[in-house]
Protein backbone atom coordinates (compact mmCIF):
# COMPACT_ATOMS: atom_id res chain seq x y z
CA UNK A 1 0.00 0.00 0.00
CA UNK A 2 1.46 3.28 -0.72
CA UNK A 3 0.87 6.62 0.43
CA UNK A 4 -0.06 9.72 -1.47
CA UNK A 5 2.13 12.47 0.87
CA UNK A 6 0.78 15.33 -1.67
CA UNK A 7 -2.83 14.03 -1.37
CA UNK A 8 -2.64 13.56 2.72
CA UNK A 9 -1.00 17.33 3.27
CA UNK A 10 -4.00 18.16 0.67
CA UNK A 11 -6.21 16.38 3.14
CA UNK A 12 -5.21 17.49 6.11
CA UNK A 13 -5.48 21.48 4.96
CA UNK A 14 -8.82 20.33 3.62
CA UNK A 15 -9.67 18.74 6.90
CA UNK A 16 -8.32 21.74 9.27
CA UNK A 17 -11.12 23.64 7.63
CA UNK A 18 -13.60 21.50 9.79
CA UNK A 19 -11.94 22.12 13.39
CA UNK A 20 -14.04 25.17 14.03
CA UNK A 21 -17.54 23.38 13.98
CA UNK A 22 -16.12 20.52 16.04
CA UNK A 23 -14.88 22.99 18.28
CA UNK A 24 -17.94 24.73 18.30
CA UNK A 25 -20.07 21.59 18.75
CA UNK A 26 -17.72 21.02 21.58
CA UNK A 27 -17.63 24.05 23.51
CA UNK A 28 -22.10 24.49 22.92
CA UNK A 29 -23.03 21.12 24.04
CA UNK A 30 -20.33 21.41 26.87
CA UNK A 31 -21.69 24.52 28.55
CA UNK A 32 -24.96 23.88 27.68
CA UNK A 33 -24.79 20.48 29.29
CA UNK A 34 -22.90 21.49 31.97
CA UNK A 35 -25.59 23.62 33.00
CA UNK A 36 -28.21 20.97 32.82
CA UNK A 37 -25.77 18.76 34.36
CA UNK A 38 -25.50 21.23 37.56
CA UNK A 39 -28.91 21.13 37.77
CA UNK A 40 -29.26 17.20 37.34
CA UNK A 41 -26.28 16.44 40.04
CA UNK A 42 -27.77 18.76 42.79
CA UNK A 43 -31.44 17.15 42.12
CA UNK A 44 -29.98 13.64 42.54
CA UNK A 45 -28.66 14.38 46.17
CA UNK A 46 -31.50 16.62 47.29
CA UNK A 47 -32.59 14.04 49.24
CA UNK A 48 -35.85 14.70 47.70
CA UNK A 49 -37.37 11.93 46.00
CA UNK A 50 -39.72 13.87 43.31
CA UNK A 51 -36.31 15.57 42.46
CA UNK A 52 -33.86 12.30 42.58
CA UNK A 53 -36.33 10.31 40.52
CA UNK A 54 -36.96 12.46 37.40
CA UNK A 55 -33.09 13.22 37.52
CA UNK A 56 -32.18 9.17 37.87
CA UNK A 57 -34.64 8.50 34.65
CA UNK A 58 -32.95 11.09 32.88
CA UNK A 59 -29.73 9.73 33.01
CA UNK A 60 -31.21 6.28 33.11
CA UNK A 61 -32.34 7.37 29.59
CA UNK A 62 -29.80 9.27 28.05
CA UNK A 63 -26.56 7.58 29.38
CA UNK A 64 -28.45 4.11 28.48
CA UNK A 65 -29.07 4.79 24.68
CA UNK A 66 -26.36 5.86 21.59
CA UNK A 67 -25.97 8.80 21.02
CA UNK A 68 -26.57 8.13 17.52
CA UNK A 69 -30.32 7.10 17.71
CA UNK A 70 -30.60 10.32 19.88
CA UNK A 71 -28.88 12.16 17.00
CA UNK A 72 -31.54 10.83 14.68
CA UNK A 73 -34.59 11.16 17.15
CA UNK A 74 -34.10 14.64 17.47
CA UNK A 75 -32.87 15.47 13.63
CA UNK A 76 -35.90 13.29 11.99
CA UNK A 77 -37.77 12.94 14.73
CA UNK A 78 -39.22 16.65 15.31
CA UNK A 79 -40.51 17.24 12.07
CA UNK A 80 -42.99 14.56 12.39
CA UNK A 81 -45.20 16.62 15.26
CA UNK A 82 -46.45 19.67 13.67
CA UNK A 83 -47.16 21.33 16.68
CA UNK A 84 -43.40 21.42 16.99
CA UNK A 85 -43.20 23.19 13.48
CA UNK A 86 -45.64 25.77 14.37
CA UNK A 87 -43.49 26.65 18.05
CA UNK A 88 -40.70 28.61 18.93
CA UNK A 89 -38.01 25.90 18.88
CA UNK A 90 -38.61 25.20 14.82
CA UNK A 91 -36.56 27.67 13.61
CA UNK A 92 -33.73 25.96 15.31
CA UNK A 93 -34.67 22.51 15.50
CA UNK A 94 -34.83 22.63 11.55
CA UNK A 95 -31.17 22.76 11.23
CA UNK A 96 -29.12 20.14 11.39
CA UNK A 97 -26.68 22.17 13.62
CA UNK A 98 -29.05 23.10 16.57
CA UNK A 99 -29.98 19.46 16.37
CA UNK A 100 -26.53 17.40 16.87
CA UNK A 101 -25.61 20.50 19.84
CA UNK A 102 -28.70 19.62 21.76
CA UNK A 103 -28.78 15.85 21.37
CA UNK A 104 -24.81 16.24 22.55
CA UNK A 105 -25.95 18.15 25.13
CA UNK A 106 -28.46 16.07 26.76
CA UNK A 107 -26.12 13.42 26.47
CA UNK A 108 -23.19 15.01 28.47
CA UNK A 109 -25.82 16.10 30.92
CA UNK A 110 -26.50 12.71 31.82
CA UNK A 111 -22.46 11.84 32.30
CA UNK A 112 -21.50 14.47 33.43
CA UNK A 113 -24.44 14.62 36.18
CA UNK A 114 -22.98 11.59 37.68
CA UNK A 115 -19.40 12.61 38.12
CA UNK A 116 -20.60 16.21 39.33
CA UNK A 117 -23.00 13.76 42.08
CA UNK A 118 -19.62 11.67 42.58
CA UNK A 119 -17.51 14.89 43.55
CA UNK A 120 -20.17 16.70 45.75
CA UNK A 121 -20.51 12.86 47.46
CA UNK A 122 -16.40 13.09 47.93
CA UNK A 123 -16.79 16.05 50.28
CA UNK A 124 -15.83 14.74 53.60
CA UNK A 125 -19.20 15.15 55.80
CA UNK A 126 -17.02 15.95 58.82
CA UNK A 127 -15.84 19.70 56.75
CA UNK A 128 -19.76 19.99 56.09
CA UNK A 129 -20.59 19.50 59.06
CA UNK A 130 -17.98 22.04 60.75
CA UNK A 131 -19.41 24.60 57.89
CA UNK A 132 -22.91 23.90 59.53
CA UNK A 133 -21.49 24.73 63.04
CA UNK A 134 -20.52 28.34 62.34
CA UNK A 135 -24.04 28.73 61.04
CA UNK A 136 -23.35 28.22 56.87
CA UNK A 137 -26.33 26.50 55.50
CA UNK A 138 -27.62 26.50 51.92
CA UNK A 139 -26.05 28.56 49.00
CA UNK A 140 -23.17 30.18 51.12
CA UNK A 141 -21.80 26.13 52.07
CA UNK A 142 -22.44 25.04 48.46
CA UNK A 143 -20.41 27.80 47.15
CA UNK A 144 -17.52 28.63 49.69
CA UNK A 145 -17.06 24.90 51.20
CA UNK A 146 -18.93 22.17 49.12
CA UNK A 147 -17.87 23.10 45.37
CA UNK A 148 -14.24 24.32 45.56
CA UNK A 149 -13.73 20.81 46.87
CA UNK A 150 -15.87 18.83 44.70
CA UNK A 151 -14.90 20.76 41.39
CA UNK A 152 -11.25 19.42 42.17
CA UNK A 153 -12.17 15.64 43.40
CA UNK A 154 -14.07 15.68 39.73
CA UNK A 155 -11.62 17.00 37.61
CA UNK A 156 -9.83 13.86 36.69
CA UNK A 157 -13.74 12.18 35.61
CA UNK A 158 -14.84 15.35 33.79
CA UNK A 159 -11.28 15.72 31.12
CA UNK A 160 -12.55 12.08 30.17
CA UNK A 161 -15.49 13.30 29.21
CA UNK A 162 -15.23 16.53 27.51
CA UNK A 163 -12.82 14.43 25.75
CA UNK A 164 -15.22 11.98 24.52
CA UNK A 165 -17.26 14.98 23.35
CA UNK A 166 -14.84 16.40 21.31
CA UNK A 167 -14.65 12.28 19.10
CA UNK A 168 -18.24 12.21 19.45
CA UNK A 169 -18.63 15.75 17.36
CA UNK A 170 -17.71 13.33 14.61
CA UNK A 171 -21.00 11.51 15.13
CA UNK A 172 -22.83 15.12 13.92
CA UNK A 173 -21.35 13.96 10.30
CA UNK A 174 -24.13 11.53 9.96
CA UNK A 175 -26.89 14.41 9.79
CA UNK A 176 -24.59 16.57 7.49
CA UNK A 177 -22.32 18.69 9.13
CA UNK A 178 -19.42 19.04 7.75
CA UNK A 179 -17.14 19.54 10.97
CA UNK A 180 -13.60 16.95 10.39
CA UNK A 181 -15.33 13.75 10.06
CA UNK A 182 -18.09 15.00 8.22
CA UNK A 183 -15.36 16.75 5.41
CA UNK A 184 -12.82 13.37 5.42
CA UNK A 185 -16.59 11.38 4.43
CA UNK A 186 -16.92 13.84 1.52
CA UNK A 187 -13.35 13.79 0.27
CA UNK A 188 -13.30 9.91 0.60
CA UNK A 189 -16.62 9.63 -1.55
CA UNK A 190 -14.73 11.62 -4.17
CA UNK A 191 -11.30 10.44 -3.84
CA UNK A 192 -11.46 6.77 -2.66
CA UNK A 193 -8.38 7.23 -0.39
CA UNK A 194 -10.06 6.95 2.88
CA UNK A 195 -6.53 5.62 3.98
CA UNK A 196 -5.05 8.98 4.06
CA UNK A 197 -7.87 10.89 5.27
CA UNK A 198 -8.79 8.88 8.34
CA UNK A 199 -4.76 9.68 9.23
CA UNK A 200 -5.29 12.95 8.77
CA UNK A 201 -9.08 13.09 10.92
CA UNK A 202 -7.48 10.79 13.60
CA UNK A 203 -4.77 13.16 13.91
CA UNK A 204 -6.52 15.80 14.73
CA UNK A 205 -8.77 14.93 16.93
CA UNK A 206 -5.60 13.25 18.72
CA UNK A 207 -4.01 16.99 18.77
CA UNK A 208 -6.82 18.59 20.15
CA UNK A 209 -7.67 16.07 22.76
CA UNK A 210 -3.80 16.33 23.58
CA UNK A 211 -4.59 20.21 24.28
CA UNK A 212 -7.72 19.35 26.26
CA UNK A 213 -6.11 16.94 28.59
CA UNK A 214 -2.68 19.32 29.04
CA UNK A 215 -5.72 21.95 29.77
CA UNK A 216 -7.25 19.90 32.28
CA UNK A 217 -3.72 18.89 34.41
CA UNK A 218 -2.51 22.25 34.21
CA UNK A 219 -5.99 23.25 36.20
CA UNK A 220 -5.83 20.09 38.33
CA UNK A 221 -2.71 21.20 39.24
CA UNK A 222 -3.58 25.07 40.18
CA UNK A 223 -6.77 23.79 42.01
CA UNK A 224 -5.23 22.00 44.67
CA UNK A 225 -2.44 23.67 45.80
CA UNK A 226 -3.07 21.54 49.23
CA UNK A 227 -2.10 18.14 47.95
CA UNK A 228 1.48 19.86 46.82
CA UNK A 229 3.98 19.31 49.57
CA UNK A 230 4.40 22.24 51.90
CA UNK A 231 6.28 25.50 50.51
CA UNK A 232 9.53 25.98 53.20
CA UNK A 233 10.29 29.73 52.89
CA UNK A 234 12.18 31.27 55.18
CA UNK A 235 9.22 32.71 56.69
CA UNK A 236 7.57 29.37 57.05
CA UNK A 237 10.68 27.99 59.16
CA UNK A 238 9.59 24.53 61.03
CA UNK A 239 8.59 25.02 64.77
CA UNK A 240 11.29 22.97 65.75
CA UNK A 241 13.91 24.56 63.81
CA UNK A 242 12.99 27.46 66.22
CA UNK A 243 13.27 26.48 69.24
CA UNK B 1 -33.19 41.36 76.26
CA UNK B 2 -32.75 38.72 78.96
CA UNK B 3 -30.01 40.29 81.54
CA UNK B 4 -26.93 38.47 80.57
CA UNK B 5 -25.27 37.71 83.42
CA UNK B 6 -27.61 35.70 85.12
CA UNK B 7 -28.79 33.97 81.95
CA UNK B 8 -27.25 30.34 81.85
CA UNK B 9 -25.17 30.06 78.82
CA UNK B 10 -27.14 26.63 77.92
CA UNK B 11 -30.02 24.71 79.23
CA UNK B 12 -30.89 21.72 77.93
CA UNK B 13 -34.00 20.12 79.45
CA UNK B 14 -35.46 17.24 79.32
CA UNK B 15 -33.30 16.10 75.90
CA UNK B 16 -34.89 12.95 74.19
CA UNK B 17 -32.93 11.47 70.88
CA UNK B 18 -33.56 8.33 69.00
CA UNK B 19 -32.39 7.04 66.04
CA UNK B 20 -35.38 4.87 64.51
CA UNK B 21 -36.73 2.70 67.59
CA UNK B 22 -33.45 2.83 69.98
CA UNK B 23 -33.22 5.91 72.24
CA UNK B 24 -30.08 7.04 73.26
CA UNK B 25 -31.15 10.09 75.08
CA UNK B 26 -33.54 9.30 77.49
CA UNK B 27 -34.60 12.78 79.22
CA UNK B 28 -31.53 14.68 79.75
CA UNK B 29 -31.37 17.77 81.59
CA UNK B 30 -27.96 20.04 81.95
CA UNK B 31 -27.33 23.90 82.69
CA UNK B 32 -24.58 25.69 81.79
CA UNK B 33 -23.89 28.79 83.73
CA UNK B 34 -21.89 31.60 82.57
CA UNK B 35 -18.15 30.74 83.21
CA UNK B 36 -18.90 26.81 83.72
CA UNK B 37 -16.31 24.11 82.63
CA UNK B 38 -18.12 21.34 82.27
CA UNK B 39 -16.44 17.73 81.23
CA UNK B 40 -19.03 15.09 80.41
CA UNK B 41 -17.56 11.94 80.84
CA UNK B 42 -19.31 8.52 79.79
CA UNK B 43 -18.29 5.22 77.90
CA UNK B 44 -18.90 5.22 74.38
CA UNK B 45 -22.53 4.69 73.38
CA UNK B 46 -23.09 6.25 76.38
CA UNK B 47 -24.77 9.12 74.58
CA UNK B 48 -22.21 12.32 75.68
CA UNK B 49 -21.21 13.18 71.99
CA UNK B 50 -25.30 13.39 70.84
CA UNK B 51 -25.71 15.23 73.72
CA UNK B 52 -23.77 18.03 72.98
CA UNK B 53 -24.70 17.65 69.09
CA UNK B 54 -27.60 18.63 70.43
CA UNK B 55 -26.60 21.69 71.41
CA UNK B 56 -26.09 23.73 68.09
CA UNK B 57 -28.81 21.04 66.00
CA UNK B 58 -26.18 19.21 64.50
CA UNK B 59 -28.63 16.52 66.20
CA UNK B 60 -32.05 17.51 66.46
CA UNK B 61 -33.74 16.42 69.74
CA UNK B 62 -36.71 13.81 69.76
CA UNK B 63 -38.20 15.97 72.87
CA UNK B 64 -37.03 18.53 75.22
CA UNK B 65 -35.88 22.06 74.63
CA UNK B 66 -32.65 23.55 74.11
CA UNK B 67 -31.95 27.29 75.55
CA UNK B 68 -28.57 29.31 74.42
CA UNK B 69 -28.51 32.77 76.53
CA UNK B 70 -32.09 32.56 77.34
CA UNK B 71 -33.00 31.99 73.63
CA UNK B 72 -35.51 28.79 73.05
CA UNK B 73 -34.90 27.39 69.67
CA UNK B 74 -37.95 26.56 67.89
CA UNK B 75 -38.64 22.78 67.18
CA UNK B 76 -40.94 20.90 65.64
CA UNK B 77 -41.40 17.45 67.58
CA UNK B 78 -44.20 16.01 66.50
CA UNK B 79 -44.83 12.16 67.17
CA UNK B 80 -43.56 9.38 64.30
CA UNK B 81 -41.88 12.61 62.24
CA UNK B 82 -38.59 13.64 61.97
CA UNK B 83 -37.79 16.46 64.35
CA UNK B 84 -36.52 19.65 62.65
CA UNK B 85 -35.58 23.27 63.63
CA UNK B 86 -38.54 25.55 62.91
CA UNK B 87 -36.45 28.40 61.71
CA UNK B 88 -33.30 27.73 60.17
CA UNK B 89 -32.50 31.20 60.08
CA UNK B 90 -32.48 31.37 64.36
CA UNK B 91 -30.03 28.11 63.86
CA UNK B 92 -27.94 29.55 62.02
CA UNK B 93 -27.63 32.77 64.53
CA UNK B 94 -27.64 30.56 67.68
CA UNK B 95 -24.94 27.93 66.07
CA UNK B 96 -22.62 31.47 64.99
CA UNK B 97 -22.38 32.41 69.00
CA UNK B 98 -21.26 28.66 69.61
CA UNK B 99 -18.30 27.57 68.74
CA UNK B 100 -17.11 23.27 68.33
CA UNK B 101 -14.52 21.68 68.00
CA UNK B 102 -14.55 18.03 66.94
CA UNK B 103 -12.64 15.13 67.50
CA UNK B 104 -11.23 15.02 63.58
CA UNK B 105 -10.23 18.74 63.33
CA UNK B 106 -12.73 19.02 60.47
CA UNK B 107 -10.66 21.75 59.01
CA UNK B 108 -11.32 22.83 55.59
CA UNK B 109 -8.96 20.97 53.03
CA UNK B 110 -8.80 23.66 50.61
CA UNK B 111 -7.82 26.73 52.71
CA UNK B 112 -5.43 27.46 54.24
CA UNK B 113 -4.78 27.69 57.79
CA UNK B 114 -5.16 31.70 57.82
CA UNK B 115 -8.59 31.16 55.60
CA UNK B 116 -10.04 28.76 57.62
CA UNK B 117 -10.01 31.26 60.19
CA UNK B 118 -11.62 33.81 58.44
CA UNK B 119 -13.66 31.60 56.49
CA UNK B 120 -16.71 31.95 58.64
CA UNK B 121 -15.69 35.64 59.92
CA UNK B 122 -16.42 37.01 56.74
CA UNK B 123 -18.90 35.16 55.04
CA UNK B 124 -21.15 34.49 57.93
CA UNK B 125 -20.51 37.37 60.19
CA UNK B 126 -19.71 39.94 57.45
CA UNK B 127 -16.67 41.36 59.37
CA UNK B 128 -14.39 42.82 57.74
CA UNK B 129 -11.95 41.21 55.79
CA UNK B 130 -8.80 43.12 57.14
CA UNK B 131 -10.26 42.89 60.87
CA UNK B 132 -10.88 39.70 60.25
CA UNK B 133 -6.76 38.51 59.04
CA UNK B 134 -5.22 41.42 61.89
CA UNK B 135 -7.61 39.08 64.23
CA UNK B 136 -6.95 35.81 62.86
CA UNK B 137 -3.22 35.90 62.91
CA UNK B 138 -3.38 36.83 67.21
CA UNK B 139 -5.07 33.90 67.61
CA UNK B 140 -3.34 31.76 65.73
CA UNK B 141 0.13 33.16 67.19
CA UNK B 142 -1.91 32.68 70.63
CA UNK B 143 -2.25 28.96 70.00
CA UNK B 144 1.15 28.87 68.91
CA UNK B 145 0.87 28.15 65.03
CA UNK B 146 1.53 31.78 63.84
CA UNK B 147 3.80 30.20 61.23
CA UNK B 148 1.70 27.82 59.94
CA UNK B 149 -0.68 30.34 58.37
CA UNK B 150 -0.04 30.14 55.28
CA UNK B 151 -0.29 25.94 54.96
CA UNK B 152 -3.04 23.73 54.20
CA UNK B 153 -4.49 21.40 57.36
CA UNK B 154 -2.64 18.45 55.28
CA UNK B 155 0.59 19.77 56.10
CA UNK B 156 -0.05 20.10 60.16
CA UNK B 157 0.36 17.07 62.68
CA UNK B 158 -2.84 16.60 64.14
CA UNK B 159 -1.95 18.75 67.47
CA UNK B 160 -1.62 21.67 65.28
CA UNK B 161 -4.66 20.99 63.25
CA UNK B 162 -6.65 20.76 66.28
CA UNK B 163 -5.13 23.91 67.97
CA UNK B 164 -6.18 25.54 64.44
CA UNK B 165 -9.73 24.20 64.56
CA UNK B 166 -10.32 25.80 68.18
CA UNK B 167 -8.32 29.00 66.92
CA UNK B 168 -11.31 29.09 63.90
CA UNK B 169 -13.97 28.31 66.73
CA UNK B 170 -12.30 31.44 68.74
CA UNK B 171 -12.29 33.79 65.43
CA UNK B 172 -15.97 33.84 65.75
CA UNK B 173 -16.22 35.39 69.16
CA UNK B 174 -18.19 32.65 70.45
CA UNK B 175 -20.15 32.99 74.05
CA UNK B 176 -19.71 28.95 74.50
CA UNK B 177 -17.14 26.22 73.54
CA UNK B 178 -18.28 22.87 72.45
CA UNK B 179 -15.26 20.62 72.62
CA UNK B 180 -16.26 16.90 71.50
CA UNK B 181 -13.54 14.15 72.60
CA UNK B 182 -10.69 17.48 70.84
CA UNK B 183 -7.79 14.86 71.80
CA UNK B 184 -9.25 11.09 70.69
CA UNK B 185 -8.07 11.54 67.58
CA UNK B 186 -4.56 12.48 68.52
CA UNK B 187 -0.98 10.74 68.92
CA UNK B 188 -0.64 10.65 72.87
CA UNK B 189 2.69 12.71 72.54
CA UNK B 190 0.21 15.74 70.89
CA UNK B 191 -2.44 15.57 73.40
CA UNK B 192 -1.03 17.67 75.80
CA UNK B 193 -0.70 20.68 73.55
CA UNK B 194 -4.03 21.12 72.56
CA UNK B 195 -5.05 20.43 76.13
CA UNK B 196 -3.18 23.10 76.79
CA UNK B 197 -4.39 25.87 75.15
CA UNK B 198 -7.91 24.33 76.72
CA UNK B 199 -6.56 24.73 80.02
CA UNK B 200 -5.45 28.74 79.35
CA UNK B 201 -9.18 29.08 77.70
CA UNK B 202 -10.81 27.71 80.79
CA UNK B 203 -8.64 29.99 82.85
CA UNK B 204 -9.67 33.23 81.00
CA UNK B 205 -13.69 32.37 82.14
CA UNK B 206 -14.65 30.69 78.87
CA UNK B 207 -18.38 28.42 79.11
CA UNK B 208 -16.94 25.28 77.83
CA UNK B 209 -18.47 22.03 77.49
CA UNK B 210 -16.08 18.78 76.58
CA UNK B 211 -17.17 15.52 75.91
CA UNK B 212 -13.75 13.79 77.11
CA UNK B 213 -12.13 10.88 77.80
CA UNK B 214 -9.26 12.82 79.60
CA UNK B 215 -9.77 12.39 83.41
CA UNK B 216 -6.93 13.99 84.46
CA UNK B 217 -8.45 17.17 82.52
CA UNK B 218 -11.63 16.83 83.56
CA UNK B 219 -10.59 16.18 87.28
CA UNK B 220 -8.20 19.94 87.51
CA UNK B 221 -9.95 22.07 85.02
CA UNK B 222 -13.60 21.75 85.12
CA UNK B 223 -15.76 23.46 87.31
CA UNK B 224 -18.17 20.53 87.22
CA UNK B 225 -18.39 16.86 85.80
CA UNK B 226 -20.93 15.08 84.60
CA UNK B 227 -21.13 11.05 84.23
CA UNK B 228 -23.16 9.91 81.32
CA UNK B 229 -24.45 6.08 81.32
CA UNK B 230 -27.19 4.40 78.82
CA UNK B 231 -28.25 8.05 77.94
CA UNK B 232 -28.69 9.17 81.99
CA UNK B 233 -27.39 11.69 84.08
CA UNK B 234 -25.65 8.97 86.24
CA UNK B 235 -23.41 11.30 87.94
CA UNK B 236 -23.06 15.06 88.63
CA UNK B 237 -21.11 17.65 90.72
CA UNK B 238 -18.00 19.27 91.17
CA UNK B 239 -14.70 17.22 90.23
CA UNK B 240 -13.42 17.31 93.33
CA UNK B 241 -16.34 15.56 95.01
CA UNK B 242 -17.38 13.07 92.33
CA UNK B 243 -14.09 12.36 91.82
CA UNK B 244 -13.38 11.32 95.87
CA UNK B 245 -16.47 10.48 96.89
CA UNK B 246 -18.64 8.91 93.74
CA UNK B 247 -22.31 8.17 94.83
CA UNK B 248 -22.78 6.08 91.47
CA UNK B 249 -21.42 2.43 91.37
CA UNK B 250 -21.16 3.22 87.58
CA UNK B 251 -18.55 6.05 88.05
CA UNK B 252 -16.75 4.62 90.46
CA UNK B 253 -16.09 1.92 88.35
CA UNK B 254 -15.68 4.17 85.48
CA UNK B 255 -13.08 5.86 87.14
CA UNK B 256 -11.47 3.02 88.80
CA UNK B 257 -11.01 1.71 85.02
CA UNK B 258 -9.55 4.37 84.08
CA UNK B 259 -6.47 4.40 86.99
CA UNK B 260 -5.97 0.55 86.57
CA UNK B 261 -5.51 1.70 82.85
CA UNK B 262 -3.35 4.38 84.39
CA UNK B 263 -0.86 2.31 85.79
Amino acid sequence: MLIDFPFLWESFTALLKGIPLTLQLTALSVVTGGVLAVLLALMRVSNKWWLDLPAQFYVFVFRGTPLLVQIYIIYYGISQFPELRQSWVWPFLRQAYWCAALALALNTAAYSAEIIRGGLLSVPAGQIEAARATGMSGFLLMRRIIFPQALRQMLPGYSNEIILMVKSTALASTVTLMEVTGIAAKLISQSYRPIELFICAGAIYLALNFIVARLFAALEYALSPERRPAPVSAADKPEKARA
Amino acid sequence: MPDLANTPAVVLSGIRKSYGEHEVLHGVSLTANEGDVISILGSSGSGKSTLLRCINMLEVPNAGSVSIHGETIALDQKPGQQPRARDNAQVNRLRAKAGMVFQSFNLWSHLTILENLIEAPVHVLKRDRKDAIAEAETLLARVGIAEKRHAYPAHLSGGQQQRAAIARALAMHPSVMLFDEPTSALDPELVGEVLKVMRDLAAEGRTMLIVTHEMGFARDVSTRTVFLHNGVIEEEGPPSLVFRNPRSDRFRQFISRDEREAR
